[in-house]
């Protein structure tokens, strides 16, 4: 038994008394279940299970703090009103906050904070990383970091042109089958279901082979995909505020449709619209990067996420981890997303769950 | 009974009327090519003599609706036509990697439906409980990974590292059905990580939908205990959430699976499609297209048929 | 409390506490409630909504619901502490000893069992009757609640049954294990007066019968004064008053209490037709309707309305009376007939309307809460049909919503900006009599204006109404079903059911007998304050002529 083992164990049970003699119910049960599921990984896995344990906590309480941190800095900086819906915010929707930052921050600024160019060669082939690059180099001797960090530019540019124009067809069409009801909203409902009832990949891919890959047909490809998804919350939600007497009565005062929407229905309807802009961003991200994955999305020398896993895809038999880094960039940020909107979707569903 | 087959019969013709008009969908898009498919297999620099030999061959002179409904009467007896690339009858390309493909998906949901489905109770049951936040974290991460992510993770860990398992999941005959188990286990492990975070998260929401229903506080206050609040109460009125949940997910893991056979290279259905769209071979592309949505289209179809069969008061009419 | 003065404390709950969980704190929602039931003693909670009298029903069964718990107090049936007793120790009261009346039986019978399946379910747990023996006990308990075909009726499934025979079958569920106490959790709210009076006579008699306790909670004084023996008057989650039930009714002591007894008195003479030859300024003539695909709701329909006057429209849930306001604005075109404004035919679609005749028909809602649009402000509200109608801009629109303000006795500097989600119930609906006001109409329609509302703001929307048509000489067309607003502010009585006018006369005329059968029985159904009303009313009927079997 190594100091470290003794350590371990040391501290996760003074940990668990120190929960437990504060009568913090969760910390303890979670404390004590982490003790009890180590020594069953201590004598199946050994020493090295505990350290990667240990590592891994290490980067969970790490990731908890910078979420912490940042989810007070955005209190601080904030309005009033923001701050105090912003105090509700778990820690996993703060470290999402923290991340979309960040890749907002590296997309923005990518050609200042890239050393190299997205397509420069500067090294031979697959060259591990040095003191000049970061991560290494690719398939071409790329520098990895610099078309990470173009990757954020353009892989997630692209995913929002798309989300953006999925969104305003859908939304668009959603309001006004809701206001207007009648044979315009059955139409609109079955060709949403039409649309739907391909999988959005299998009908990517249709599409795609007959156009081509050109950028104007991948967005235009994923927006149609995806608006239908758009229009049947849209229209649920405007289903439910069109009913509202006070609809009604604005529309027995003569107003034209536009003003409903815009007026009475659009301000009653953002919650639920801003969530799912998120759950609609991650869904047409991980489409356009499973297409580039597949070799369809954008093409090469543009640095783009999906791809860059493809092309380096036969690294892995060697036990290289490079081409893992794209791939969980991309996670990353889905899971960013998600775990934003998971929040936004609870505070807005109020305490139903409760 | 009789409203209940009327809505079943109602919602087949509707889930057959769908598949055709996905079907136009399918045949029509291929129309939409600039040039024609003659001009897309022989490229730019044909002459227009072997260009108008290559459509006489394909029957292209015939009005697009005829070619439709012949093309159509092939899919239904089995028939899709030929590749343009290698000349080979599409359908005997297909039906081996189509079982493939089946295979591995009835694999993959063996293991998550029913894993997923109790883990899913367990969560709902103990929702909002530390276990609940961890579970909804680690589901949602799962959810929002790429497949071709978690595929490499397994494949880093599990193959190259550990030494596991195979990391490509070629086949060959005269396999033993365990070998076959042993070789698709990656392929399968990733579809089930996906899966069977989507169907927790359905089916946690799905019952705690349900345990907020007035008649199931009754319950609890004629003195029924927890258990047979869930079994009694709860239990019946929960197989058309549940069905539902199982159905949409096997129709999502018809989609994942495509990604995942490119990982690890697996003979499927996918596979050829993704191949097909690069070599631009149509008649593949349509009748792969078909038949994935075909699937899809079947087990939604299946989740509504269940959702009604299941319902009380369709069972019981006044 | 005096016939039941001599028997045992059954239940005794002291300084009760109890905490609900809003906007991520636990606020208190109960605030040290004291209560003593004696065996066979019913006890009528009765409060306005959110004063806490569903919260204390549950917690006389040791039940806290989702987002509730019990944070102090004692809680003591029968020698047992509620508070500190195991899960399980409560369970094997709960449906044995405690049982438990829902207010919406549709909803908390599992729609998966047959109602017999459910009602043995507690006596077969515990073990105290065979399955046999349970069922036949099942159907001797649905004959005295007086359900058709006992023998038969318990084999259906929930959604075979009405509401009125649920409700039914619910409180002989609840007496499958014969227990001391029942909670009857507003048991009729959701059913209309006629079948409301049916239940009301079966829970009492069945609770007479077997001498069983039961809290009564019910936001419905005339209600509450039938059933119970003491009732005990909640407000904001504090006991105001409890007394004996003749007590309350004859001299209630707090100011509270009595603002609840002294709503009625508000009557306002009837004004009739005027002398002239004036048109009406709203005639209904021969309406036939049915919304897409249905039947028709609503058969030859014609009354008038004439200038300054108002019209009450009663009838139960289903009678038609909001489909007839419905066509008058032209949401929904008839099928036959035509709607006249001052002698001039008006375009059946609201759509086809000119400016000016949408104008001068307003509406004014039953739910505040629907009404406005939370995300707008108050003077654009009102403000709107200022603007649109009349075209006023900046100053003069500034001008004219304070005016409207005052006129509905608001002060303009408090309201001008604030939005809905802001305001009180009652504050709402003026807004929303302001906004109707802002078009300058002839003519109003009211929707079950005052039904959502307390019963003190209520009178004070009455009052409003009744001096704005003094000033501004509008006609109402008051759409109810409380005949007590009816006999305050309307002129002439507009009886329907099931889509026809069974009849209709001016007010006084109505409210004296003889009349159709059907006015009669929906008037002597409205449940009054008298506490000995259903007695006489059943002596009047005869047991086996109520309600649903009172046919017409």
């Amino acid at each position: 038994m190594s100091m470290f083992v003794i350590g371990y164990y040391a501290a996760l049970i003074t940990a668990s008394c120190i929960a437990a003699y504060f009568q913090n119910r969760k910390a303890f049960m979670l404390l004590f279940s982490l003790t009890l599921v180590s020594f069953v990984l201590g004598i199946v896995g050994g020493v090295p299970a505990l350290r990667g344990v240990t590592v891994f906590a290490g980067i969970l309480a790490l990731a908890a703090g910078t979420s912490y941190a940042f989810r007070e800095f955005l209190i601080q900086v904030c309005s009033p009103a923001i701050a105090k819906e912003l105090r509700t915010a778990p820690l996993t929707a703060a470290f999402g906050m923290f991340v979309i930052f960040t890749y907002a921050i590296a997309g923005i600024f990518a050609p200042w904070i890239a050393p190299f160019g997205q397509s420069e060669v500067i090294a031979s082939a697959f060259e591990p990383p040095n003191e000049d690059m970061l991560l290494g180099a690719d398939q071409l001797g790329r520098d990895m970091f610099s078309r990470i960090v173009y990757g954020a530019r353009n892989s997630v540019g692209l995913a929002l042109v798309a989300t953006v124009l999925a969104f305003v067809i859908g939304a668009l069409a959603g309001l006004y089958s809701a206001v207007k009801g009648g044979w315009m909203d059955q139409l609109s409902g079955r060709v949403a279901d039409v649309i739907m009832s391909v999988p959005s990949l299998i009908f990517a891919l249709l599409i795609l082979s007959i156009f081509g890959t050109k950028l104007w047909v991948i967005v235009l490809v994923v927006a149609i995909i995806y608006s239908p998804r758009v229009f049947r919350l849209t229209r649920a939600v405007a289903g439910n505020v069109v009913v509202m007497d006070y609809v009604e009565a604005a529309r027995l005062r003569g107003e034209g449709d536009w003003h409903l929407i815009r007026k009475e229905i659009l301000p009653n309807s953002t919650a639920p619209l801003i969530a799912e802009f998120g759950l609609e961003f991650c869904f047409v991200f991980l489409l356009i990067a499973g297409l580039s994955f597949l070799g369809l999305g954008i093409q090469p020398p543009t640095a783009d996420w999906g791809s860059m896993v493809r092309e380096n895809a036969t690294l892995i038999s060697f036990g290289d981890i490079t081409p893992l880094i794209p791939a969980a960039a991309i996670a990353l940020l889905t899971v960013a997303v998600n775990f934003v909107v998971d929040w936004m979707l609870f505070r807005s569903s109020g305490l139903k769950e409760q | 009974m009789k409203d209940i087959l009327g809505l079943v019969a109602k919602r087949l013709g509707l889930g057959l009327v769908t598949l055709l008009v996905v079907s136009v969908l399918i045949f029509f898009a291929v129309e939409l090519l600039p040039g024609d498919i003659a001009q897309a297999v022989l490229g730019q620099m044909a002459t227009e003599e072997t260009l108008a030999k290559l459509r006489e061959e394909m029957g292209l002179e015939r009005p697009a609706v005829v070619r439709y409904l012949d093309w159509l009467a092939g899919a239904v007896t089995g028939d899709f036509g030929t590749s343009l690339i290698d000349g080979e009858a599409v359908t005997a390309k297909i039906t081996d990697r189509f079982i493939n493909t089946l295979f591995l998906a009835a694999y993959s949901a063996a293991i998550a439906v029913p894993f997923a489905i109790t883990l899913g109770i367990i969560v709902a049951l103990l929702r909002n409980s530390i276990f609940d936040r961890v579970a909804n974290v680690v589901t949602l991460t799962s959810i929002s990974s790429p497949e071709f992510f978690l595929g490499y993770i397994l494949i880093l860990y599990l193959a190259v590292k550990w030494s596991m398992f195979p990391a490509i999941a070629s086949l060959s005959s005269g396999m033993t059905f365990l070998e076959l188990l042993e070789r698709t286990f990656l392929p399968a492990l990733t579809l089930v990580l996906v899966v069977t975070a989507h169907m927790m998260r359905m089916t946690r929401a799905a019952i705690i939908n349900l345990l907020a229903s007035p008649y199931i506080e009754m319950a609890r206050l004629k003195g029924a205990p927890p258990w047979k609040v869930i079994v009694r109460h709860a239990l019946p009125n929960a197989w058309a959430p549940i069905i539902n949940v199982v159905a949409l997910n096997l129709a999502y893991l018809v989609t994942g699976v495509v990604l995942v056979e490119v990982v690890f290279v697996y003979p499927g259905i996918g596979q050829l499609l993704v191949d097909a769209v690069a070599k631009r071979d149509f008649p593949i592309v349509q009748a792969c297209c078909l038949i994935f949505a075909a699937t899809f289209i079947l087990l939604n179809l299946a989740a509504d048929v269940g959702a009604i069969l299941t319902n009380p008061r369709l069972r019981h009419p006044k | 409390m005096s016939k039941h003065h001599n028997k045992g404390v059954l239940l005794e709950i002291r300084d009760l506490k109890i905490d609900g969980y809003a906007d991520e704190t636990w606020v208190p929602i109960i605030k040290g409630v004291d209560l003593t039931l004696r065996r066979g003693e019913v006890l009528g909670l009765i409060g306005e909504s959110g004063a806490g009298k569903s919260t204390i029903g549950a917690a006389a069964m040791g039940y806290a619901r989702d987002g509730t718990r019990i944070s102090e107090g004692s809680i003591e049936f029968d020698g047992m502490e509620l508070t500190t007793a195991t899960s399980a120790e409560k369970r094997a009261l709960r449906g044995s000893r405690i049982a438990y009346v829902a207010q919406s039986a549709a909803a908390s019978f599992n729609p998966a069992h047959k109602l017999i399946d459910q009602h043995t379910e507690a006596p077969l747990h515990y073990r105290i009757k065979k399955r046999m023996e349970a069922q036949e006990d099942a159907m001797e308990l649905y004959e005295r609640l007086r359900l058709p075909n006992p023998t038969e009726i318990g084999f259906r499934y929930p959604h075979q049954v009405s509401g009125g025979q649920l409700q039914r079958a619910m409180t002989a569920m609840a007496m499958s294990c014969r227990p001391d106490l029942i909670i009857f959790d507003e048991p009729t709210t959701a059913l209309d007066v006629t079948t409301q009076i049916e239940v009301l006579a079966a829970i009492r008699d069945i609770v007479d019968q077997f001498d069983t306790a039961a809290i009564y909670i019910t936001h419905d004084l005339a209600v509450v004064a039938q059933m119970t023996d003491t009732i005990k008057v909640l407000l904001k989650g504090e006991e105001v008053q409890h007394a004996s039930t003749e007590k309350m009714l004859d001299a209630p002591e707090e100011e509270y209490t009595k603002s609840l007894w002294a709503v009625r008195s508000f009557k306002r003479p009837q004004k009739s037709r005027p002398e002239d030859d004036s048109k009406p300024v709203i005639s209904v003539q021969g309406i036939d309707a049915a919304y897409t695909g249905g039947a028709k709701v609503l058969d030859d329909v014609s009354f008038d309305i004439y200038p300054g006057m108002t019209v009450a429209v009663v009838g139960e849930s289903g009678s038609g009376k909001s489909t007839a306001a419905r066509v008058i604005t032209g949401l929904l075109p008839p099928m036959k007939g035509e709607i006249l404004c001052r002698g001039e035919a008006l375009p059946p679609r609201y759509q086809d309307r000119t400016r000016d005749q949408l104008r001068q028909a307003q509406m004014i809602y039953q739910m505040a809460d629907t009404a406005l649009n939370p995300k707008s402000r108050i003077s654009d509200i009102i403000g709107r049909p200022a603007q649109f109608y009349s075209g006023l801009k900046g100053q003069g629109l500034k001008q004219r919503v304070d005016e409207l303000l005052d006129l509905i006795e608001l002060d303009p500097a408090k309201f001008y900006n604030r939005f809905p989600p802001e305001l009180s119930g009652g504050q709402k609906q003026r807004i929303g009599i302001a906004r109707a006001l802002a078009a300058e109409p002839e003519f109003i329609i009211c929707d079950e204006v005052t039904s959502a509302l307390d019963q003190l703001v209520a009178e004070g929307i009455l009052k409003l109404l009744d001096r704005l048509q003094q000033e501004l000489g509008l006609a109402y067309m008051f759409i109810t079903h409380d005949l007590a607003t009816v006999r305050s502010i309307a002129d002439e009585v507009v009886v329907m059911q099931n889509g026809k006018v069974v009849e209709q006369g001016a007010k006084e005329e109505m409210f004296t007998p003889p009349h159709h059968p059907y006015t009669d029985l929906l008037l002597s159904s409205v449940p009054e304050m008298d506490p000995n009303w259903l007695t006489t009313l059943l002596e009047e009927r005869g047991v086996d002529n109520i309600g649903e079997a009172a046919s017409v």
